[in-house]
């Protein structure tokens, strides 16, 4: 059919689509924190709005629509407006790369071909850590152009965290390219459908990923830069509405981010649930992931797997932030520099030793 | 080049972490604080003056609005003076029934320490598993006054009520699970490495200093010094009881932290050997309808409230109103080691240490 339409079209509609189912997820993300920490600190949760509570985010969406949209005088109109659309944009933009089903599960409809991913970007991980990056903008900007003193302190010490946290982030990964040789995600999954889960050959990446992802996202343990019962309210105090709403977002899409990627990365992905054991039982694999449906049942097959495996780890960062207390900001910059980063290091150097070894033990 | 200055921020009356209208005037250096400067005031209700317009009995209420959270220990150093003064010899079922309110109260009001600290610090949830348990001690205490928060318990020469009926079951079942939640609590945060990290080192004292500012308390006690009112000074029957004092070696914030878990089961000794011993017979004394005590006669009683030693001292002018009610209040005492305490931390240490002084307002500025 017309280029046009297959390459331009069809990807911004996918998008679109994709984007708004990422809305009501985050939206009912937000339900499911509520509800899970609730449970754990013996209370019930949101339980009036709807039946079980279910429409309480269609509530709060409502609410935050028709709140005043109050602008302080003393601020920087045009970078008061973009600062929470910088925010969010850049982490839904990170929904690009990330696959939700295998390439097998490719649909046609009316002669055009819908893959289970927007773009399959051969420097995938590189892609999302960096349109991530551009987010600490938002934050930035936003605690700037509300030209009062504590936004401003919270948002300098929120984007501190931000970018210190990516350089484990990002080194937390690399013994993962190693293994597979490639930083494309679809790539990486596939060489986990032949191999192994990763999470079992890089388990301390792993972890390191994982807190580095909670830091970069201003989540407890990490989240004094936001807590309630800190000086500084950080850089969304003068937010009001929905441009609140925008920033409340865009940290909890970064949230479905990370937990995304984490999935992605060590834990297989659409691959069903085998633990990289499936090649012991081939039938299993075979069955769960729906290869003898096609591709629209590869692709609900492929869709369940990663949301069941998305949802636990957004249950680990519920868990966590219901238990434990906060790291005051120097110890927090403490551990990200002096621990992560070196730990990382020595991982790196670890992954490289075990290929060469395994390497040497094959030939 | 560029001079950086210091920065003066004020943490203000309205906070979610200063425990009632607490102003506290910081200058930064950066993150640290150079200087604290609490402003107080803003809860002073002139009870002292208050009290010096009613007979003795009406002062009772006004007391416990002092120390909200520990009223039964306000009531007590008040309701002891009085007793003092007039030379009233409280019956000994009264003062082992005295015994077992106070120590219930002093669990109450650590739950309550508990619970804010750890919501201060971040622990979200041992703040709702300390109130579940500070609900039964309030439905404890509103079985036996009627009251939550205000108790208005006692009464000079003893106490108005005795225990309603199976109350003293219902305590004794709460004792029986109190070790196994405070082994929780411990659980969540004695041993987690984030909480050692916010509380250790955290606002070192040490003893001198802390005795010059005149503190009392489990302030005083985190820093070495071993001076508990009960045991030093001992009021009612205290005397007959075996119990611990926690004594701190570090003076720092989780010091203070273990000696209140502490006492919490100390508390439950206590009020465990109490029951058993208690005597029967009256439990109040006669005395006589208006109190009007010998003129120039003076009264000075001390009790260990949670919070430190809360003392009361009358002067009497021979009315039946007292001429000179002078509340010494442990918190507001605890608040001047505030900014000795955290000198050269960082700002998110204060909210640390006022949960690890563990002040009320209502009781610092009276």
């Amino acid at each position: 059919m017309y280029p046009v339409l297959q390459y331009f079209v069809v990807p911004f509609i996918h998008g679109v689509v994709l984007t708004l189912v990422l809305l009501l997820c985050v939206a009912y993300l937000t339900f499911m924190e509520r509800k899970v920490i609730a449970f754990m600190q013996v209370r019930i949760g949101p339980n009036r709005v709807g039946p079980r509570g279910l429409l309480q985010p269609i509530a709060d969406v409502v609410k935050l629509l028709i709140k005043e949209d109050l602008t302080p005088d003393a601020a920087d109109r045009r970078v008061f407006y973009i600062a929470p659309v910088v925010a969010t944009l850049a982490t839904i933009a990170a929904f690009a790369v990330i696959p939700y089903g295998g390439p097998e599960a490719t649909l046609r409809i009316f002669g055009f071909t819908i893959r289970p991913y927007i773009a399959d970007v051969n420097v995938g991980i590189l892609y999302v850590i960096s349109i991530s990056s551009i987010g600490v903008f938002g934050i930035v900007l936003g605690g700037w152009a509300s030209n009062s003193k504590y936004p401003m302190l919270g948002g300098l010490r929120s984007a501190a965290q931000m970018i210190s946290y990516e350089v484990p982030f990002g080194l937390a990964i690399i013994g993962v390219l190693m293994i597979t040789g490639t930083a494309s995600l679809v790539e990486i999954v596939q060489w986990q459908q032949q191999h192994t889960w990763l999470f079992w050959l890089q388990p301390f990446a792993l972890v390191l990923f994982f807190i580095a992802g909670v830091a970069e996202n201003n989540r407890a343990p990490f989240d004094l830069p936001e807590a309630e019962s800190e000086l500084v309210a950080g850089f969304h105090t003068e937010y009001s509405g929905f441009k609140f709403a925008f920033f409340f977002l865009a940290e909890y899409i970064a949230m479905i981010v990370v937990s995304a990627l984490v999935v992605t990365l060590f834990f297989g992905g659409w691959l069903p649930v085998t633990f990289g054991l499936g090649h012991l039982f081939p039938r299993i694999p075979a069955l769960l992931s729906g290869a003898w449906g096609g591709p629209w049942v590869m692709l609900l097959a492929g869709m369940g797997w990663v949301f069941i495996k998305i949802f636990l780890m957004l249950y680990l960062y519920l868990w966590i932030r219901a238990t434990f207390p906060r790291y005051r900001y120097d110890q927090l910059m403490n551990i990200g520099w002096k621990f992560m980063i070196p730990a990382s290091l020595a991982w790196i150097v670890l992954t490289g030793a075990g290929i060469l070894a395994f390497q040497a033990i094959r030939s | 080049m560029y001079q950086t200055s210091e920065l003066e921020i004020n943490m203000g009356p309205q906070h979610p972490a200063t425990h009632g209208v607490l102003r506290l005037v910081l200058k930064l250096d950066g993150e640290t604080i150079v200087e604290v400067r609490p402003v107080i005031g803003y809860l002073h209700r002139g009870v002292e003056k208050l009290s010096e317009n009613r007979g003795y009995r009406s002062v009772t209420p006004l007391t416990d609005r002092l120390d909200y959270c520990a009223a039964f220990a306000e009531n007590h150093s008040y309701v002891g003076a009085v007793e003092k003064l007039i030379g009233v010899e409280v019956p000994p079922r009264a003062r082992t029934m005295r015994v077992v309110l106070a120590e219930l109260q002093r669990i109450t009001s650590h739950l309550i320490w508990l619970a804010t600290h750890g919501l201060d610090i971040g622990a979200m949830t041992i703040f709702l598993y300390a109130f579940r348990e500070r609900e039964k001690c309030l439905d404890l205490f509103e079985g036996y006054c009627g009251a939550r928060l205000t108790y208005n318990a006692l009464r000079i020469g003893g106490l108005a009520q005795e225990f309603p009926d199976g109350w003293a079951v219902e305590l004794k079942r709460f004792l029986a699970e109190l070790p196994t939640r405070i082994e929780q609590y411990e659980t969540l945060l004695t041993g987690n490495r984030i909480w050692r990290q916010r509380t250790e080192g955290v606002g070192v004292i040490d003893a001198q200093t802390a005795l010059g500012l005149g503190l009392t308390g489990p302030t005083l006690r985190g820093s070495g010094v071993d001076y508990d009112v009960r045991k030093y000074a001992p009021y009612e029957n205290y005397g007959e009881f075996d119990f611990d004092i926690p004594i701190g070696s570090k003076g720092d914030t989780y010091d203070r932290y273990l000696i209140r878990m502490e006492e919490m089961r100390q508390s439950r000794r206590i009020i465990l050997q109490a029951l058993e011993r208690m005597p029967d017979g009256p439990i109040l004394a006669k005395v006589a309808g208006r109190i009007r005590p010998p003129s120039g006669a003076e009264a000075y009683f001390m009790t260990e409230s949670p919070r430190g030693e809360m003392s009361v001292y009358l002067v009497s002018d021979g009315s039946d109103k007292p001429y000179r009610v002078r509340f010494r209040s442990p918190c507001f005492n605890n608040l001047q080691g505030l900014p000795a305490l955290s000198k050269g931390h960082m700002v998110a240490d204060v909210v640390a240490l006022i949960g690890s002084i563990d002040i009320v307002l209502g009781c610092v500025d009276r």
